[in-house]
């Protein structure tokens, strides 16, 4: 697997798309440190910029990724590789090269402007939302052999995950809003992995105070070190889940 | 060496293989032949795993082939089209083959690499080149690992004549080591000087596995073409 990533992430390094990616995520950071006089204001701000876009560029480059590599996909298949092999090394190629992109775009700014724990882990939830959205990249494309479907496919599961999900919760809130929902809204935050990540970073950001009842039970529940395991935990789910339903996909695809 | 009894696939409603049993023996030379779409290259990825057939059997060197991967290693294919990613360049993706085939104790085989003049542009990147270059340097790692097994999906697809006739020649130097080689092409006078067997396909079915000059001497023909040609007209006015 080895020999395979290593030829992988030369290749995706090198991609303009990626370059540019990294080249934006600097320009915003830099600048929205500079606006803001108070780190901790630009690092709000950072966070839903960083919230939308890194799952937004991750999923569709990766998508779009795969499918230009089908060919080549084709040729290593013909190759003595395992296509478990091949697959795990284009998930982990493009995975890392994505992470390099946004810690050195995101990453080395917040270290250079806010080095606290907040800025920490904004950093992590900003890796492991690009390693989520890889993931369910190799599942949108793995799904369909259609390139337009998966595409699709994927900008539809970015936009069921960053705005439609919220919408059915609120929905949901208020239509029993006449019981207690708390613990009910704990269990929903794991079904998203962008709300994982935003919880734990509001958490730290200690604003939670400003949401009230709820803010209070999920602080009690994410504060606490058992909290932010569980919420590691719930997004490595998140990273495995897909990738072992396309990678079955995979094994059984014909080429 | 490869031995497959009733593979059948279905692309939906199409069957691209219909219950279709071959046996390729080492030392021969196979033309693989039959109008478009006539499950040529279904058969092809079908030997290299890249098809999984809906049922049947394919045994390689005695050996089961389904979900096994290391008798590959043995196997070197050249695609009808191949495409590699954009940003490596020829010498990079020839590094990554050697590295993916390590462990053969022979040194890699350059020598089409060499004489396709491949040699003056490995720094150039796999994007900026022609068709008929990046079909060089398919040919080029098909040959490159010694296999005991070539297989050709339209080698000369897209190759200038000068480069087919190099080709050509590799072809015949590596036949006579005592290798199985299967080459789909529809420039049948190329095959002429080359094969020793003739397979023929259409929708699905094997028409027939003969040995060439049995063949021609059917049709009484002396060319390959004619002899096909023969055939085709005659399935036709079949129909």
């Amino acid at each position: 697997m080895k020999k395979l990533l290593k030829y992988v992430i030369v290749d995706i390094v090198q991609n303009k798309i990626v370059m540019i990616y990294t080249l934006l995520l600097l320009i915003i950071s830099l600048s929205v440190f500079n606006l803001e006089n108070n780190a901790a204001k630009g690092l709000l701000s950072l966070l839903n910029i960083i919230l939308i876009i890194v799952p937004l560029i991750c999923v569709i480059f990766s998508t779009i990724y795969i499918y230009n590599s089908s060919e080549f996909i084709e040729l290593l298949v013909s190759q003595p590789l395992k296509r478990r092999t091949i697959w795990l090394s284009l998930f982990s190629g493009l995975s890392v090269s994505l992470c390099l992109a946004f810690f050195i775009g995101a990453g080395i700014p917040i270290l250079l402007y806010n080095a606290d724990a907040t800025g920490f882990m904004m950093i992590a939830m900003g890796l492991f939302l690009t390693v989520v959205f890889v993931s369910i990249a190799m599942l949108a494309a793995g799904l369909t052999r259609d390139k337009a479907k998966g595409i699709g496919l994927s900008i539809l599961l970015w936009l069921y995950f960053s705005l439609i999900f919220d919408a059915l919760v609120l929905f949901f809130l208020f239509q029993f809003q006449d019981y207690p929902l708390e613990n009910i809204m704990i269990a929903f935050s794991f079904l998203n992995p962008i709300d994982l990540g935003r919880i734990q970073i509001l958490l730290q950001m200690d604003i939670s105070a400003l949401m009230g009842y709820t803010g209070a039970v999920f602080r009690e529940f994410f504060g606490n070190s058992t909290g932010i395991i569980l919420s590691f935990l719930g997004l490595i789910t998140w990273i495995i889940f897909p990738l072992i339903i396309s990678l079955k996909k995979f094994k059984a695809k014909d080429l | 060496m490869i031995v497959a009894k009733n593979i059948t696939k279905k692309f939906g409603k199409l069957k691209a293989l219909d219950d279709v049993s071959v046996t390729f023996l080492k030392g021969e030379c196979i033309a693989l032949l039959g109008p478009n779409g006539c499950g040529k290259t279904t058969l092809i990825k079908s030997l290299l795993g890249m098809v999984v057939p809906d049922s049947g059997s394919i045994h390689f060197n005695n050996e089961l082939i389904t979900n096994k991967w290391m008798y590959r290693s043995q196997i070197g294919y050249m695609p009808q089209i191949g495409r590699y990613p954009e940003n490596m360049t020829i010498a990079n993706v020839i590094d990554m083959m050697k590295d993916i085939r390590k462990g053969i104790e022979k040194e890699p085989d350059e020598e089409l690499v060499k004489s396709f003049g491949l040699k003056d542009m490995l720094q150039k990147k796999m994007r900026t080149l022609s068709g008929g270059t990046t079909q060089k340097v398919s040919a080029a790692l098909a040959f490159m690992f010694h296999p005991d097994v070539l297989i050709l999906d339209e080698p000369t697809a897209g190759l200038d004549p000068l480069s087919s006739e190099k080709l050509k020649q590799k072809i015949i130097q590596e036949k006579e080591k005592g290798k199985l080689v299967l080459i789909t092409s529809h420039i049948l006078s190329e095959l002429d000087d080359l094969i020793t067997e003739v397979f023929y396909m259409q929708d699905g079915k094997l028409l027939f596995h003969k040995k060439l000059a049995a063949l021609k001497e059917e049709t009484g023909e002396v060319k390959l073409s004619k002899a096909i040609a023969k055939i085709m007209i005659a399935q036709e006015a079949g129909l």
